[in-house]
C-alpha cells in the first residue's frame, strides 16, 4: 500500500472537511439546535451489553453512569448538562461495534466514545474515532496495540496493558511456584500478547516455558488440554482465559484435583470471574486491576457505597474502569475549555486523576508517550470466602504503572497528529 | 505419549456422550417432525438456570430430577401453540421460528439471571478425581457418563418397548400411515418434542456442573450436536449416538497432536463421510433426499 | 406490458436507492446506515436466487459472504492497494469455496440440505477463526482501509467520502441486479423455476437437476462474496463473526421478511431488518428479544413478506 507520509497528511485535512459537509446536509434542524447552546454534551458508550462479556460491558456501564451523575450534580462541562448516548457493541461483532461507533458520531454528535471491554472492538472503534477526530477512551480492553503499535493520537487507555499485567505478577509467580510455566492461552490478541508479555518477563527470572496450548473463545471443555498440561509436569498451570473461559478452565482444573498437584495461577483476574466460581475454585497467584477494598486510599468508602446503592453489590475494576473513564472525559474538558477532539486529547496527555476520581494508593496519570494510563496493579492471591462473600481476593503486594510498564519507547507507540 | 492419547480418548468418549445427549433430542424432533430445533441450546440452558434456582430449595438431587421435567413442559407448550403451526409449511419456517426463539431464550436468562456467570454448586462427594493416575475421572465425570448411558438405554427401551415409542419410530418412517392406523399425530408428535426437550433438560442440568453457568452456555454446544447427526446418518437414532461419541473422540485426539484444529476436525470428519456415504454412518439412502 | 410491469418495481427501487441517504437522514438514519442496507439487501437478494428462485434453503451463506470479505481485506492488506482488485479477489474467493461445497451437497434436499450448510458454513468460520497469523482470528483483520477510486484522471474519494462510497457500493448492487434479472429472465433461470416447482417432473424432462443446482447455488454464493466483500470495505474490517451461522440466520429472515417470491423482496426485507435492529438495540439493551420475537411473528403472520402481501392486495 502507498503509504506516501505527505498525502496522509492530505487525506486527514480533506477527512475533517468531508465530515463537515456530511455532518452539513443532514439533520439541519439539530445542527441549528446546537449552535444555541442549550444541547447536552453527549458521550457516546459503545460496549459489550450482550454475549460473552455482558457482565463486564454492564459494569463498566455502571461506573460510567455514575460518573455522569457526578458531573452533573458539579455543573456539567462547559456549564451544559451531560447525556450518556448507550449502544451494544455485542461482545464480538466489530463490524457492529464500528457501526454503532459511527451513528454516535454522524447522528448523535457526541463529543466522546467510550469503549470497548473486547480488545478487537476498541481497535476496530479507534480507527473510526481516529478519523473523525473524536476523543476516544478505552475503559477495558487490554491489548498491548491499543496504547502501542496501533495507538492513536485520539485514543487513552484506562486498563492496563498485558505487558503491565505480566510485568507485574511475574516476581510473584517465580517466588510463590516456580520456574517451570505451562500455559492455557486464549487463542486471540489478549491472549497472544499477555503470553509473549509473560514469557518475556519470565525470561529475565529465570523461568522457562513447559508448554503452551491455545484455546479457542468459548472453550467449554478444557479437560483434553488440562491432561497435556499435567502430562508436561509444569510447576504452574498459568491461566490467561478471561471471563466464562476462566470459570470453565479452572472450575475443571479444581475438579480435576490439579490444585493439589501443582500451582494454578494466572495474570489477570476479575472479581466477576471470582464471584462465578464455587469457592473451592477461587485459588491462584493473579493482578487485579483494581479492588474494592485497599487501606489508605480517600473516598474509596464513598465510591463503593455509592455503587452498592446503585446495584447492591460492590464495584469491580470494571465498575471502576466505567467511572474513571468518564471522569476523565469532563476533566479533560474541563482543562481544554473546549471540545475539540485535538485540544481535548493534548488535555489529557498527563492528566492526573484527583484522588476521589483515581481511587487508588498513588494518583493515575495519562502518560503522554503512548496516552496510557500508570495505575497501581494489585496483586495478590485469590480467596475462597464464604458463601455470598465479597471479599474474594488478598492483596499481598501493590505495583507502580510506570514500573510495570516499562519505558515508553518499549511500547511501539508513534502518535501522529492530525494537524501537525 | 501413548498414556496422553489414551487418556484424550477416553476423555473424548465423555465428552461425546454429552453431545450425544444434545444431539439425540435434537434428532427426535428432526426425524418426526423435520423441525432443526435451533432453540435447543436455550432450553439446555434454561434447564441448567431451573436447576440452579431450586437447588436451594430442593439440593442438587432435587434439581437434577425436577429441572429437565420442568422445561420438558415449556417445550410441550411451545410446541403446541407455536410449532405446531407451521408443520404443513415448508421446513424453512421451523427453522427460522426456532431461530427466533433462541435469541428470546438467551436474552431471557440474561434478564431473569443476569449476565454473570453463576456458581453451580455439585455435591462434595463427586467433586473429587477417583484415582490419582486417572485424575480427570472425576466421580462428577463418572456420575454424567453414567447417567448419560442410563438417559440413553431408558430412551432406546422406550422407542423399542412402549406403544409410544413404537409409534414415534414408525412415524420416522412414515407419519401418513401411523395416522391412517388411528394414531392421533399431533399429541405423538407433541410428546415426542417434549421428550426431545427433557433430554437437552438433562444435558443441561450436567453441562452447569461442569461448564460455567451463564446465558449462552447452550449456544456453543450446538453445533457439534447438529454434526453429530450428519456423521452419525439422518433418521438414524444409533447413528446419531455413534456420531457424537466419534467426534468427542476426534476432537480429544487431535488436542495432543494438532491443537488448533481441535474444533475443525469434526467438520472434516463430516465432509469425509458425505463423500463417501452421504446418508451418514447409519442413515437411511432415502431419506437424505 | 410484460416489459412495463418489469420496468415499473425496477425504476421505483431505483429511484428509492438513488435518493435513499436524503429520505433516511430524514427519518434518522445516517449514510452509513443506508450503505448497510444495500450492502446486506445484496447478500439476501443472492441467498434468495437459490432459496425464493430454486427452492432450496441455504442456511451457510455468511460462509461465501464472509470470504468475499476476507478476499477483499486480504487483497488490500497484501497484495496491492486498489479497491477494485479487492472486490474481485473476494468474490474468486467465495465463488470458489461456493462452486467446492455446492459439489458436496446437491444430492441433499429440505431440511438436511439445510442443516448440512449450516454445518460447512462453520468450517469456514473455523478456519478464520483458528488461522490467526493469515486472518488475525478471532480480532478480526485489521491494519488496511479502503482507498480512493481512480480511473485514469478521475478520482473518487469513498475513502473519507461516507456518500462517495454509498454511490460506489449503489453503482455495483445495480450490476449485480441487473445481472441476477437477466439470468432470471434466461432459459436457465426459467428451468430453475421449473425445478422448484416441480423437481421430478423436471428430472424426467430430462433436465440435469444436480448441475442446475449447482450452478445456483455458485451464482448465488458469487453475489454473496461480492457483498462481504464490500461489506468488509464498508466497515473498513473483517473478522470471523460475519461468517458464522447467525449471520447466516439473518440473510433468511431478511429474503422471509420482504417477501422471497418476489425479486426486490429481500431488499426490502434487509431495510425493514437492519433500521429495526439499529433503531431497537440503541433503545433497549434487551434487542435480542425484540429481534427473536419478530422473527416468531415474521414466521407466524408475515410468511409471505412485505411484498407478497402488497401483491396479494394488488391482484385480489
Amino acid at each position: 500500500m502507498s503509504h506516501d507520509p505527505s498525502k496522509k497528511k492530505f487525506s486527514r485535512r480533506t477527512l475533517v472537511k468531508a465530515a463537515a459537509a456530511a455532518g452539513a446536509w443532514q439533520l439541519v434542524p439539530r445542527a441549528v439546535a446546537r449552535a444555541a447552546g442549550g444541547e447536552p454534551v453527549r458521550f457516546g458508550f459503545d460496549d459489550t451489553l450482550t454475549g460473552t462479556y455482558a457482565a463486564l460491558g454492564k459494569n463498566t456501564l455502571i461506573g460510567c453512569e455514575l460518573a455522569v451523575e457526578q458531573i452533573n450534580a458539579r455543573g456539567g462541562i462547559l456549564g451544559r448538562k451531560v447525556e450518556m448516548v448507550v449502544e451494544d457493541s455485542t461482545s464480538g461483532d466489530a463490524g457492529t461495534a464500528v457501526q454503532k461507533a459511527r451513528k454516535l458520531i454522524e447522528r448523535d454528535h457526541v463529543s466522546f466514545i467510550l469503549g470497548n471491554v473486547n480488545s478487537a472492538l476498541a481497535l476496530a472503534m479507534g480507527q473510526v474515532t481516529a478519523d473523525r477526530g473524536i476523543l476516544h477512551i478505552v475503559p477495558g480492553g487490554h491489548t498491548d496495540a491499543v496504547t502501542g503499535t496501533a495507538c492513536h493520537w485520539n485514543v487513552f487507555r484506562v486498563c492496563n496493558t498485558t505487558q503491565m499485567e505480566a510485568n507485574a505478577v511475574a516476581p510473584q509467580l517465580v517466588k510463590n511456584a516456580g520456574k517451570r510455566w505451562y500455559y492455557i492461552t486464549p487463542d486471540y490478541a489478549f491472549g497472544h500478547t499477555l503470553q509473549a508479555g509473560l514469557e518475556k518477563a519470565g525470561q529475565k527470572l529465570g523461568a522457562v516455558k513447559a508448554g503452551a496450548d491455545l484455546t479457542p473463545l468459548g472453550t467449554t471443555d478444557y479437560s483434553s488440554y488440562l491432561i497435556k498440561a499435567q502430562a508436561a509436569s509444569p510447576d504452574v498451570i498459568i491461566f490467561l482465559t478471561q471471563g466464562a473461559d476462566m470459570i470453565n478452565a479452572l472450575k475443571q482444573a479444581v475438579q480435576f484435583g490439579l490444585e493439589k498437584r501443582t500451582h494454578l495461577a494466572g495474570a489477570q483476574q476479575e472479581l466477576e470471574a471470582l464471584e462465578g466460581l464455587p469457592p473451592e475454585a477461587r485459588v491462584g497467584t493473579w493482578v487485579f486491576e483494581w479492588y474494592w477494598k485497599q487501606p489508605g486510599v480517600p473516598h474509596l468508602d464513598a465510591f463503593v457505597s455509592a455503587i452498592r446503592k446503585k446495584t447492591g453489590k460492590v464495584p469491580t475494576a470494571r465498575t471502576w474502569q466505567g467511572y474513571a473513564a468518564a471522569w476523565s472525559c469532563a476533566l479533560a474538558a474541563h482543562a481544554a475549555k473546549s471540545l475539540d477532539g485535538v485540544k481535548l486529547a493534548r488535555a489529557m496527555q498527563g492528566l492526573k486523576l484527583p484522588p476521589e476520581i483515581g481511587l487508588m494508593p498513588q494518583a493515575p496519570f495519562y502518560r503522554a508517550g503512548d496516552h496510557q494510563l500508570m495505575p497501581t496493579l494489585y496483586v495478590g492471591q485469590a480467596q475462597a470466602g464464604t458463601a455470598g462473600s465479597e471479599d474474594l481476593f488478598h492483596v499481598s503486594q501493590l505495583v507502580q504503572g510506570p514500573e510495570a510498564a516499562g519505558p515508553v519507547e518499549d511500547s511501539g507507540c508513534k502518535l501522529t497528529w492530525p494537524h501537525a | 505419549m501413548a498414556q496422553l492419547v489414551f487418556f484424550n480418548v477416553f476423555n473424548g468418549l465423555i465428552v461425546g456422550a454429552f453431545y450425544a445427549l444434545m444431539a439425540l433430542g435434537l434428532s427426535l424432533i428432526l426425524n418426526l417432525s423435520g423441525v432443526i430445533n435451533f432453540a435447543h441450546g436455550g432450553f439446555l440452558a434454561i434447564a441448567a438456570y431451573l436447576a440452579y434456582t431450586l437447588i436451594p430449595h430442593v439440593g442438587f438431587w432435587g434439581g437434577l430430577l425436577l429441572a429437565p421435567p420442568l422445561t420438558a413442559a415449556l417445550g410441550l407448550l411451545i410446541e403446541r401453540f407455536l410449532i405446531r403451526r407451521l408443520y404443513r409449511r415448508d421446513p424453512l419456517y421451523g427453522l427460522l421460528l426456532t431461530f427466533g426463539l433462541a435469541y428470546v431464550f438467551e436474552d431471557a436468562t440474561r434478564y431473569l439471571w443476569g449476565a454473570q456467570s453463576l456458581p453451580y454448586p455439585i455435591p462434595a462427594s463427586l467433586t473429587t478425581p477417583i484415582s490419582s493416575t486417572y485424575f480427570f475421572l472425576t466421580g462428577y465425570r463418572v456420575f454424567m457418563v453414567f447417567l448419560v448411558a442410563a438417559a440413553v438405554g431408558a430412551l432406546f427401551l422406550v422407542l423399542k418397548r412402549t406403544r409410544l415409542g413404537i409409534r414415534i419410530r414408525a412415524g420416522t418412517h412414515d407419519l401418513e400411515t401411523v395416522s391412517v392406523l388411528g394414531t392421533n399425530v399431533r399429541i405423538l408428535r407433541n410428546l415426542n418434542f417434549g421428550l426431545g426437550i427433557y433430554l437437552a433438560g438433562l444435558a443441561g442440568v450436567l453441562a452447569a456442573g461442569m461448564l460455567g453457568l451463564e446465558p449462552t452456555i447452550g449456544s456453543s454446544l450446538i453445533m457439534p450436536s447438529f454434526v453429530a447427526i450428519i456423521v452419525g446418518g439422518l433418521g438414524s437414532l444409533p447413528g446419531t449416538l455413534l456420531g457424537g461419541l466419534l467426534i468427542g473422540v476426534a476432537s480429544g485426539v487431535t488436542t495432543v497432536f494438532f491443537p488448533s484444529a481441535t474444533e475443525a476436525v469434526m467438520y472434516v470428519m463430516m465432509g469425509a463421510v458425505l463423500l463417501v456415504r452421504p446418508h451418514g454412518l447409519l442413515g437411511e439412502p432415502g431419506r437424505a433426499q | 406490458m410484460s416489459r412495463l410491469r418489469r420496468a415499473a418495481p425496477a425504476s421505483l427501487a431505483a429511484v428509492l436507492l438513488v435518493t435513499m441517504p436524503w429520505w433516511l437522514g430524514a427519518v434518522g438514519g445516517y449514510t452509513e446506515l443506508a450503505t448497510r442496507i444495500v450492502v446486506l439487501g445484496l447478500a439476501a437478494m443472492a441467498l434468495n436466487f437459490l432459496l425464493g428462485f430454486t427452492g432450496v434453503l441455504s442456511f451457510g451463506h455468511a460462509a461465501y459472504f464472509g470470504l468475499g470479505g476476507y478476499g477483499a481485506a486480504m487483497a488490500l492488506k497484501y497484495l496491492a492497494p486498489s479497491d477494485a482488485l479487492a472486490v474481485a479477489v473476494g468474490v474468486a474467493a467465495g465463488t470458489v469455496a461456493a462452486a467446492l461445497i455446492g459439489a458436496l451437497i446437491v444430492k441433499l434436499r429440505g431440511v438436511y440440505f439445510a442443516m448440512v450448510t449450516i454445518a460447512f458454513g462453520q468450517v469456514f468460520y473455523f478456519i478464520t477463526f483458528r488461522w490467526d497469523s493469515v486472518t488475525g482470528g478471532d480480532d478480526g483483520l485489521t491494519g488496511w482501509s479502503r482507498l480512493p477510486l481512480r480511473l485514469g484522471p478521475l478520482a473518487l474519494d469513498v475513502q473519507h467520502r461516507d456518500l462517495a462510497f454509498y454511490y460506489f457500493v449503489l453503482a455495483l448492487f445495480g450490476i449485480a441486479a441487473a445481472v441476477m434479472g437477466a439470468v432470471l429472465r434466461s432459459p436457465f433461470g426459467r428451468t430453475l423455476l421449473a425445478i422448484r416447482e416441480n423437481e421430478r417432473r423436471a428430472r424426467f424432462l430430462g433436465i440435469p437437476v444436480e448441475r442446475h443446482l449447482w450452478l445456483s447455488f455458485v451464482i448465488s454464493g458469487g453475489f454473496a462474496s461480492l457483498a462481504g466483500a464490500l461489506f468488509a470495505l464498508l466497515n473498513n474490517f473483517i473478522d470471523p463473526r460475519a461468517l458464522r451461522w447467525d449471520q447466516s440466520g439473518n440473510f433468511v429472515i431478511m429474503a422471509v421478511l420482504g417477501g422471497m417470491r418476489s425479486f426486490w423482496g429481500p431488499l426490502v426485507g434487509a431495510g425493514i431488518f437492519v433500521v429495526l435492529q439499529d433503531f431497537v438495540s440503541s433503545r433497549t439493551e434487551n434487542w435480542m428479544s425484540f429481534v427473536g420475537l419478530f422473527f416468531v411473528l415474521v414466521v407466524l403472520f408475515f410468511p409471505r413478506g412485505v411484498l407478497g402481501v402488497l401483491r396479494r392486495r394488488a391482484s385480489a
